[in-house]
């Protein structure tokens, strides 16, 4: 620090402690001390509080130890003359701030004041805020924080690095297009963005909502609050993610705040003037190693230490050297990058709008669309095969057909993408994995929205995107750019054809049909024992230090992302990455799943933490888990079987806690006997707990899941001989908890009450 | 005859300078007179000669090429042992007061010392875990208990290896080993020094100086090391605090109790009773506003960094804090008492008072230290103290007082450089790694009459500071600097350089880091440890560009510290001149088989200069070792408030415009 921060942070620390208090004696008085706080959907109470102080907040009086932990924490300013050190002191200033703020928040949630509401805001797409109270649509709130959900389903992005980190603004920018500009330069780095804090009233989130900007998980770019106490959620997931993946338990503080400082790339990004509680809670962020950047004048302290590189550097706008404002912007943010030494992979992709995964999750409604592609009014497909040397010429991209120029607005055509690509390494069995990609590749593309895969692709583009010139051919650039920069390995060539000319457009989707078929067929044939090497996935070591995935050809990962050939192809990939070959050696238990090769490393891998697996089984050894599974099987001992819940679902279940306290449980790379996570696909496979009695110990399942795979499973049901099997299964409508459970599969003579007793 | 300095060649205190024309004026003798009365014997250093006297066949004066004693002894194996014999007395004296200490522990842990109490509970855990002696389920006491027996039994233990030696890293405890110097108990060592120093024993210069240095280590990591230890455990581990430094600290209508010495126990007590209303009252009965106390040389470290109580300064400024006529009561414990003082006392009202059962000088009142009636014996001296205060006669009492910014225990630095969650020393890797810190200078020891008072020692620490070189201090030194105002956090504005500064002002600390009294150098063998440790500078205390400095030194214990610091794999320069000069022999083995064994060495440099450009030397060699950058300041100096002082003098209007970059 230096002492005006220290002066000013302490100052700060001191006031919002103070106002803690008194919202805490008023809130004591008016609700008592039973007042039940939380916040929602999640299984890590008040994150921040109990990862610091270890303390779990389930009711207003949890509060007061807070409140003591936090004034013993504040110290002096440090005077004009004279002054002792202030460093420390005001690091633990800032962690009072950290503590008060959430309290703070979670005291509002309760007083039904957060999240904030922001009349006329609407958050982006197919996002809402996901505590079953706030279920409107949202509209008119803010986000409030992060949710486990969220949290999972960011996390593999985050450990894979396609999510290089996420800033924290605070405050206001000097005019809303540099705002605009900050954000879309982060989101093109696919750095995730939260937004809180204001600058005499007026915050980022206002200039964002002025300039139409869509905030909300989907995009990215999540708005906390228009108050610096908001920010407070950014370092509760921050908090979250060492507890999540880490393996650590609350009160660990120092090593959740290292967890952080190493792993997770984090910056702090003040916009406008910095007032005493912005400092005061940036020197609470410090703690975690995140730096702080300022686009203000304000005292810079370069030294390193607590954090990687400088702790605080000040750029003042206006002397960012740049043509205008919005290269100065993008200078801030390049700058900012550089002092968190985030790892930014960015392919160049010539598109005329925005690229990023940030766009990802963006939706094109049918009142902004341009025309699309596939859905219920015209057809759609997506198909990728190798090809020789000689017949792929590298960077072509060939439209045959008409362009949509002719179309009226929001209309609908045919259209078929062709990829052709050669390469040395490229295999026959990489042609899924690679087509898979074109889901994200296309999807990077601001104002382009894709859907499905293969023949049920559906793609919109919205009338922006299309006003900025975006054309069909550009599919094509997007294609040739991302598969060199992410496939380069086993890719040299890729042309890409795009056809809308009716003939030419049958043929090819007739062409694609059979290979889709033969593919299905290949891959249904291919199983745990036709194979002699399975794959090792550790990429998530990165955030959960001694989690393995191994992945089979009937079990994919936990995380749904990487199947067996995905694994094989990124081994091709990169020789010495997360995924390599574990030869399966001699077979010891072909039932349970043990095989000499798997334990052996298995226990390298896991640092001597785990010394065996049973990939077939729950009840012994299971595999473990990183905490970003799609689904928890855990065995319910009443019912004699096992229930799956869905990352998706936030109700409650019959093993008496939600998805997200039993995360708590079955995350972290730890064995637990009887629990597990697991990826979606996996309950298709005739090897789900095949040693524990297969799918027919399955009593409750998640609805979401029975509706997303409804086909599927219904042929599993036919498989395992009950083909009204699914029927039998119970979900959240009809019990959460274990006697309702036992009631219905009895009423309704599930198979797994016949079997051998799971325990 | 030789010559008669003047005030300004004898010290660059200006208060020390003002008193000691008031002594020449009232015909008063001082070590500084005396220096100039009394020159140096020329056998024992420099070229001129060596004498032993380790038996009466002598004693022998070596002053030829070649020449023998009459027992055919060596002038290295003389200047050797001679070196052991010293570094042994010094190691004896540190150590002993580590045991004393233990003692005190021991009796306020059953409850037998009266006034004492552990006052850091957090510490005493810390040393039990040294000890290996679980804490858990044990009351304070009875911890507090173990932890005393345990340390004492160190002092008598006969085999195997001193516990703290497992404080140093490795790859020093692995050096230790291979080179035969791991201390096995604390007495034994100095006792086998002595043995093998007698008349035809040991006469094997290397050899002798093994074993010195594991006399020497039985010291600094275990008898010097439990002193620092359990006076925190008992007083507290020091945390920055401000106080006053110089004679100017001596109050004209108050009742001045001056300590002097090593030991924080009496003093301690004397702190509390002095804040007693009773006596107070009684001060005030006399005439006197209040009692004032202040220190002299480490007792005032001692309690400075605890207490805050002032210091009247360092080593040489005891007899002048007699001179000012202001001194009720000067009471001393142990080491580094200058005989003359009872009798310049009597020259004034001043009463001087011994305390320590092994220290009595002809013509002082003794009132003997018990811990048993401590509080109780302080209270007594106090009051004769008060009763005095009638008889004082003319008073001049320098202005010279500073603010000095003192207390910095490796616990402390810890926390300063992250925080309670964060806390370590990553940041100090950091910036010398980065190169904003070029390296670290330890600059310590005494006083010596016979070169001009601070003078070495601060010139010595403006010049490091320039060059962003950290210092750490510790004993008359740490108080030279703070005499000179540069042990505070404006300093580092003023004194030191721009990749220092930024560091400085990033942590409030001051550029001096003031760490205690001389026998808290065992702080800075934690600090290197787990500067070793923290990572980035290499895995062991040899590897770290930093550099030890004795450059006013005179005592015994000075030689045991530079010991222990150079088999700590320290760089270790003293100045004045080398003790060993005539054994080129001892010389090289001290500076070069030292180095190649240990990664350390002591050596002896008479003039400032050389001392400054061989630490740089020394410096900068670590670093391209560690493939550091090269020291380049340019480079640094950005960061800092200086910016916001120039915002801030801007008219509110203008402030808004400047605040996106109207002020570079």
């Amino acid at each position: 620090m230096s002492r005006y921060i220290a002066t000013r942070a302490i100052r700060g620390a001191n006031s919002i402690v103070n106002e803690f208090d008194s919202l805490l004696a008023r809130a004591l008085a008016e609700r008592g001390p039973d007042l039940p706080l939380a916040f929602p959907n999640t299984a890590y109470s008040l994150p921040l509080i109990l990862a610091i102080t270890g303390q779990t907040v389930d009711k207003l009086g949890d509060l007061q130890p807070v409140l003591d932990t936090a004034r013993q924490l504040l110290r002096p300013a440090p005077p004009d003359r004279r002054w002792t050190p202030y460093l420390g002191e005001t690091l633990d200033a800032g962690m009072a701030t950290l503590l008060a703020e959430e309290a703070i928040e979670a005291v509002r949630f309760a007083y039904d004041q957060q999240p904030e509401a922001l009349p006329g805001f609407r958050l982006a797409g197919g996002t809402a805020f996901t505590n079953p109270e706030f279920q409107t649509n949202g509209d008119g709130h803010l986000n409030g924080p992060i949710d486990d959900i969220q949290l999972r389903t960011w996390g593999i992005q985050l450990v894979d690095g396609r999510m290089p980190g996420f800033a924290a603004i605070v405050g206001c920018a000097k005019s809303n297009e540099v705002a605009v500009k900050i954000v879309r330069e982060l989101q093109r780095r696919n750095i995730l963005t939260f937004l809180s804090g204001n600058v005499n009233g007026r915050s980022i989130i206002h200039q964002l909502m002025e300039a139409g900007v869509e905030l909300g998980y989907d995009t990215y770019t999540v708005p906390f609050g228009t108050d610096t106490i908001s920010a407070i959620y950014a370092l509760g997931f921050a908090a979250r993610s060492a507890l999540t993946f880490g393996g650590m338990k609350g009160g660990q503080a120092r090593d959740i705040l290292l967890y952080n400082k190493n792993r997770v790339f984090a910056f702090v990004l003040a916009l406008g003037e910095v007032d005493d509680l912005k400092y005061a809670t940036a020197a609470g962020a410090i703690n975690f190693g995140f730096p702080v950047i300022a686009d203000t004048v304000i005292p810079e302290i370069l030294p390193s230490g607590v954090t990687p590189y400088e702790h605080v550097v000040s750029m003042p706008f206006n002397l960012i050297e740049g043509a205008d404002d919005l290269q100065r912007a993008e200078r801030l943010v390049q700058k900012c990058i550089e002092v968190r030494g985030v790892k930014v992979k960015l392919a160049e992709v010539p598109v005329p709008v925005p690229y990023g995964s940030a766009f990802e999750g963006e939706v094109v409604r049918k009142a902004d669309m341009r025309i699309e592609f596939g859905g219920k009014h015209s057809k759609c497909f997506e198909f990728l095969r190798m090809a020789s040397f000689e017949a792929v010429e590298d960077g072509q991209v060939t439209v045959v057909g008409p362009s949509f120029a002719d179309q009226p607005a929001a209309a609908a055509m045919d259209l078929g993408v062709v990829v052709e690509v050669a390469g040395r390494k490229m295999q026959k069995d990489f042609e899924p994995v690679l087509e898979r990609q074109i889901h994200h590749f296309v999807n990077g593309a601001s104002g382009v929205q894709h859907i499905g895969q293969r023949d049920i692709t559906w793609i919109r583009l919205s009338q922006a995107a299309a006003g900025k010139g975006f054309d069909l051919k550009h599919f094509g650039a997007i294609l040739h750019a991302r598969f060199h920069a992410d496939f380069g390995a086993i890719v040299d060539k890729v042309q890409v054809t795009i056809y809308t000319e009716t003939a030419a457009f049958e043929a090819w989707l007739a062409q694609a049909r059979a290979a889709y078929a033969e593919r299905n067929v290949r891959l249904g044939n291919m199983t745990d024992e036709s194979v002699e090497e399975f794959y090792s996935c550790t990429l998530c070591q990165s955030f959960a230090p001694n989690h393995v995935c191994i992945v089979t050809p009937e079990r994919l990962g936990l995380c749904g992302a990487y199947n067996w050939l995905d694994c094989k192809a990124s081994f091709q990939i990169n020789p010495t990455g997360p995924n390599q070959p574990i030869k399966k050696s001699i077979t010891l238990d072909p039932q349970k799943g043990y095989w000499a090769g798997t334990n052996e490393f298995l226990e390298n891998a896991s640092h001597q933490q785990v010394n065996e697996v049973a990939v077939y089984s729950i009840m012994e050894n299971p595999m473990t888990a990183c905490g970003c599974f799609e689904c928890i099987a855990m065995v319910i001992p009443e019912a004699n079987g096992v229930m799956i819940v869905s990352r998706e679902d936030t109700s409650m279940t019959p093993a008496g806690m939600t998805f997200s306290t039993l995360a708590g449980v079955a995350g972290g790379g730890l064995q637990t006997p009887g629990i597990m996570g697991h990826g979606k696909f996996y309950l298709l496979s005739p090897k789900f707990i095949s040693a524990d009695g297969g799918f027919k110990r399955v009593v409750w399942m998640s609805s979401i899941l029975k509706s997303q795979m409804a086909e599927q499973l219904q042929k599993v049901a036919e498989r395992e001989g009950d083909p009204h099997l699914i029927e039998k299964i119970c979900d959240e409508r009809s019990a959460t908890d274990a006697e309702g459970l036992v009631a219905f599969v009895t009423a309704k003579g599930h198979p797994a009450l016949g079997m051998p007793p799971l325990l | 005859m030789p010559k008669k300095r003047t005030a300004g060649e004898r010290s660059i205190d200006p208060a020390s300078q003002q008193i000691l024309i008031r002594a020449d004026e009232l015909g008063l003798d001082t070590a500084f007179s005396r220096a100039d009365a009394m020159a140096a014997c020329p056998i024992g250093m420099g070229r001129s000669g060596l004498c032993c006297k380790n038996c009466f066949m002598g004693p022998c004066r070596l002053t030829k090429e070649g020449q023998v004693g009459v027992c055919g002894a060596t002038a290295s194996t003389i200047a050797a042992r001679n070196m052991a014999r010293a570094i042994a007395g010094g190691a004896a004296a540190h150590s002993d007061h580590g045991r004393d200490i233990a003692f005190t522990l021991l009796a306020a842990a059953e409850g037998e010392a009266q006034g004492y109490q552990i006052r850091d509970t957090v510490k005493l855990q810390a040393v039990a875990r040294h000890y290996n002696i679980p804490a858990q389920g044990k009351t304070t006491a009875a911890l507090a208990k173990e932890v005393a027996l345990k340390a004492i039994a160190e002092f008598g233990q006969q085999t195997g290896q001193l516990a703290f030696v497992q404080r140093a890293p490795n790859k020093r405890q692995q050096a230790w080993k291979r080179y035969g110097i791991v201390p096995r108990g604390i007495d034994r060592e100095v006792v086998d020094v002595l043995h093998r120093t007698h008349m035809g024993d040991d006469q094997h210069p290397e050899h002798i100086l093994k074993g010195a240095l594991r006399c020497a280590l039985a010291d600094g990591w275990g008898g010097s090391m439990i002193a620092t230890d359990l006076s925190d455990v008992l007083f507290g581990t020091p945390a920055p605090k401000v106080g006053q430094v110089n004679l100017g600290v001596l109050a004209g209508d108050e009742v001045n109790i001056v300590l002097h010495g090593h030991e924080p126990t009496l003093s301690e007590m004397i702190v509390a009773a002095a804040s007693e209303p009773e006596l107070i009252a009684y001060a005030q009965s006399k005439g006197a506003k209040g009692i004032n106390l202040a220190g002299i040389c480490c007792t005032s470290n001692e309690i400075l960094l605890r207490q805050g109580v002032p210091s009247a300064g360092n080593f040489l400024n005891q007899e002048l804090a007699l001179i000012t006529g202001a001194v009720e009561v000067m009471v001393v414990d142990v080491q580094c008492i200058m005989q003359a003082l009872p009798n310049l006392a009597g020259k004034f009202h001043t009463k001087f008072i011994t305390t320590s059962p092994k220290v009595m000088i002809e013509g002082s009142l003794h009132i003997e230290f018990d811990e048993r009636r401590a509080l109780d014996i302080a209270r007594e001296i106090v009051r004769v103290a008060i009763d005095n205060y009638p008889n004082r006669g003319p008073v001049v009492i320098p202005d010279d007082v500073e603010d000095i910014v003192p207390g910095f225990s490796h616990e402390y630095i810890n926390y300063m450089l992250g925080g309670s969650y964060r806390a370590s020393f990553r940041p100090l890797n950091d910036a010398i790694m980065a190169g904003r810190i070029r390296g670290v200078v330890a600059d310590v020891g005494c006083n010596n009459p016979r070169v001009t008072q601070d003078k070495s020692h601060t010139w010595l620490v403006r010049e490091f500071l320039k060059r962003d070189v950290l210092v750490v201090q510790t004993g008359c030194g740490a108080l030279a600097s703070g005499k000179m105002g540069m042990v505070t956090g404006e300093a580092a504005l003023e004194y030191a350089g721009p990749g220092l500064r930024e560091v400085c002002e990033a942590t409030g600390m001051p550029p001096v880091l003031h760490m205690g009294s001389c026998v808290d150098n065992t702080r800075i063998l934690t600090v290197l440890a787990q500067m070793a440790q923290e990572g980035g500078l290499g895995d062991d205390i040899s590897d770290i560009p930093a550099v030890g400095l004795a450059p006013e030194w005179m005592s015994e214990k000075a030689l045991a510290i530079g010991a222990y610091c150079a088999a700590s794999g320290a760089c270790v320069i003293f100045g004045l001149a080398s003790p060993v000069e005539y054994s080129g022999e001892v010389t090289r083995l001290m500076e070069e088989v030292w180095e190649k064994e240990l990664g350390g060495k002591l050596l002896f440099a008479s003039d400032d200069e050389t001392i400054l450009q061989r630490s740089l030397e020394h410096i900068d060699r670590k670093r391209a070792a560690l493939n550091l950058p090269v020291y380049d300041p340019s480079r640094f100096g950005r960061s800092g408030d200086a910016r916001m002082r120039a915002l801030r003098a801007l008219p509110l209007e203008a402030r808004a415009e400047a605040l996106y970059g109207g002020v570079k």
